[in-house]
């Protein structure tokens, strides 16, 4: 259902700075509230959990509800002291996972 | 006007109603220009002789701020996401001659300006085609590959991504020659009332684009953007799921996607837009 | 069947189809919100200032409006926003998203998309690493009718 999230860390900054992220995973986030064309409920399925994090360090987590929108958008700002790794990990309602990673290098 | 709203369903009365006042609630067009990674998109040009037009604006210059800005960034436009995903799959080797997208057109740019052009005469079917009939034409016929839905994920991801290669050239669609017929087929679907409402394509955007049809802002139905993110869609739809949406909402019915009829007004409207920016995949409400 | 449009556009219409047939309460109660904010915030007093939360006046689609929130803090490791919180009063659950920062966020800032049943108000409510609570709310007025399709 998602696929490949898409990212945005800038590739360099400097010690200190602090760098807008943005994120965004294509997801129908099937909200529970709808039902098909029998009138049955559609199950509710979406990203429930985001966590973005830098050298293992959580910088940035959102708990998720239906009421965010279809391919779920985040942005949000970390501050960097050293080259390193980000990792961003959401959870779908099914148990699958998605993640995705990103180098930023401070000098 | 009296049109009782028990008496009419909801929806329908929200049309009628709207166009019957229609002129007071005037909006315009507003004067926001369009840059998007740096490149100017032309959404307002002078309209070409012939118009009905005296100028010719995108949908884009009527919707709100915040619809507008989601079409300036192309991380925050969602209809990149099919865009990465269609790139995947131009790679994806798919029917029975082993071949991919990419072992023909080795890169996506070879599409320049292709979607500009579009509908376009095809000498061979002897009819116009549309980017959804070029695109399946390659699959059936030199990959061995069946032919996606006209909505399908594949096509409008494919549609969008290969429209992107023409995003800033300016529409220019053949309108003579052996075009000629199909044109004057759109333009009389264009113009003819149909369905409950009894109403044409021209009623609300060629007579009344502009203003609020009760809370939504009239545009001139250009298709210059299309494949278009939808919000209320919450996804990627074809110039024909539109034509169809405006059909159903004046309670005709609709043709099919992919039909003659469809293809020739998408000839007709893609013409009435001559010299706006491509914005393929453009962003709306 | 008495379905309004109005009941139909917004999240979805299969949302207010449900809604209007019993599934669920249409629409959170104020009491939901209450509650919401109550499990968020305990006992500590509601502060006013130091959250700004952006939204548009206007929604064209209320099935994707653009939010940010943006709360004051030195955003160091003894004094920094720990949570923040976005409730909409007016949608058939009342939670929306809550975002988590540290001091690694740098400064509290984040910005979303959400889904809005109708015209309604937006409520952001912040949560320091002291515990101290501040909270505001935007009326965000979402466009009902017109062309669907």
């Amino acid at each position: 259902m998602a696929s490949k999230p898409r990212v945005k860390v800038p590739k360099m900054a400097s010690v200190g700075d602090i760098i807008t992220i943005k994120t965004l995973i294509s997801h129908k986030m099937e909200s529970g509230q709808r039902k098909n064309k029998k009138g049955e409920p559609i199950p509710r399925r979406i990203i429930n959990k985001f966590t973005a994090s830098f050298n293992g360090e959580t910088v940035f987590s959102a708990d998720i509800d239906p009421a965010v929108s279809a391919n779920p958008y985040f942005e949000f700002s970390a501050r960097v002291n050293e080259s390193g790794v980000f990792k961003f990990i959401w959870l779908d309602d099914d148990g699958s996972e998605y993640t995705t990673e990103k180098k930023i290098a401070v000098s | 006007m009296k049109i009782g709203l028990k008496t009419i369903s909801a929806l329908a009365c929200t049309l009628c109603v709207s166009v019957a006042v229609g002129g007071s609630a005037y909006a315009g067009p507003d004067d926001s220009s369009l840059i998007i990674e740096g490149q100017n998109i032309a959404t307002d040009v002078k309209a070409p002789e012939g118009s009905a037009f005296d100028q010719l604006y995108s949908g884009w210059r009527f919707r709100a701020t915040e619809t507008q800005s989601l079409q300036e960034d192309d991380f925050e436009n969602p209809a990149f996401v099919a865009v990465d995903q269609a790139i995947e799959e131009f790679h994806n080797v798919d029917g029975s001659a082993g071949k991919s997208c990419a072992d023909c057109h080795s890169d996506v740019s070879d599409f320049k300006d292709v979607r500009a052009s579009l509908p376009r005469w095809n000498a061979k079917t002897n009819k116009p085609e549309t980017l959804e009939n070029i695109i399946n034409e390659c699959r059936t016929e030199r990959m061995g590959a069946k032919a996606w839905k006209w909505e399908s994920t594949q096509m409008l991801g494919m549609t969008a991504l290969v429209g992107l290669q023409s995003r800033g050239s300016a529409v220019n669609v053949q309108t003579d020659g052996p075009m000629a017929e199909w044109f004057e087929r759109g333009k009389k679907l264009y113009y003819t009332r149909v369905g409950q409402l009894d109403m044409s394509c021209a009623h609300c955007h060629e007579n009344n684009f502009g203003t609020m049809i009760r809370a939504d802002h009239l545009s001139q139905g250009q298709v210059n953007g299309f494949p278009v993110y939808r919000l209320k869609w919450q996804g990627l739809g074809s110039i024909h799921r539109r034509f169809k949406g405006c059909m159903d909402n004046i309670r005709a019915k609709p043709y099919k996607r992919g039909s003659d009829e469809f293809i020739a007004l998408e000839l007709y409207v893609a013409s009435r837009g001559a010299g706006l920016s491509v914005e393929t995949p453009s962003v709306r409400n | 069947m008495t379905i309004t449009r109005r009941q139909l556009v917004g999240l979805g219409a299969g949302a207010f189809v449900a809604a209007g047939l019993g599934l669920r309460p249409a629409f959170a109660s104020a009491e939901a919100t209450e509650a919401a904010i109550k499990a968020f915030a305990g006992d500590t007093p509601i502060g006013e200032g130091r959250i700004e939360l952006t939204t548009p006046e206007i929604a064209e689609n209320g099935n994707t409006v653009p939010i940010a929130v943006s709360v004051d803090s030195p955003m160091s490791g003894a004094d920094y926003v720990a949570s923040v919180m976005i409730l909409a009063e007016g949608n058939p659950n009342p939670e929306v998203v809550t975002f988590h920062f540290t001091a690694a966020s740098g400064e509290a800032k984040a910005k979303t998309r959400i889904r809005l049943a109708r015209t309604q108000n937006v409520v952001a409510i912040a949560k320091m690493s002291d515990g101290s609570i501040f909270m505001t709310k935007n009326q965000v007025k979402v466009t009902i009718g017109g062309c669907g399709g």
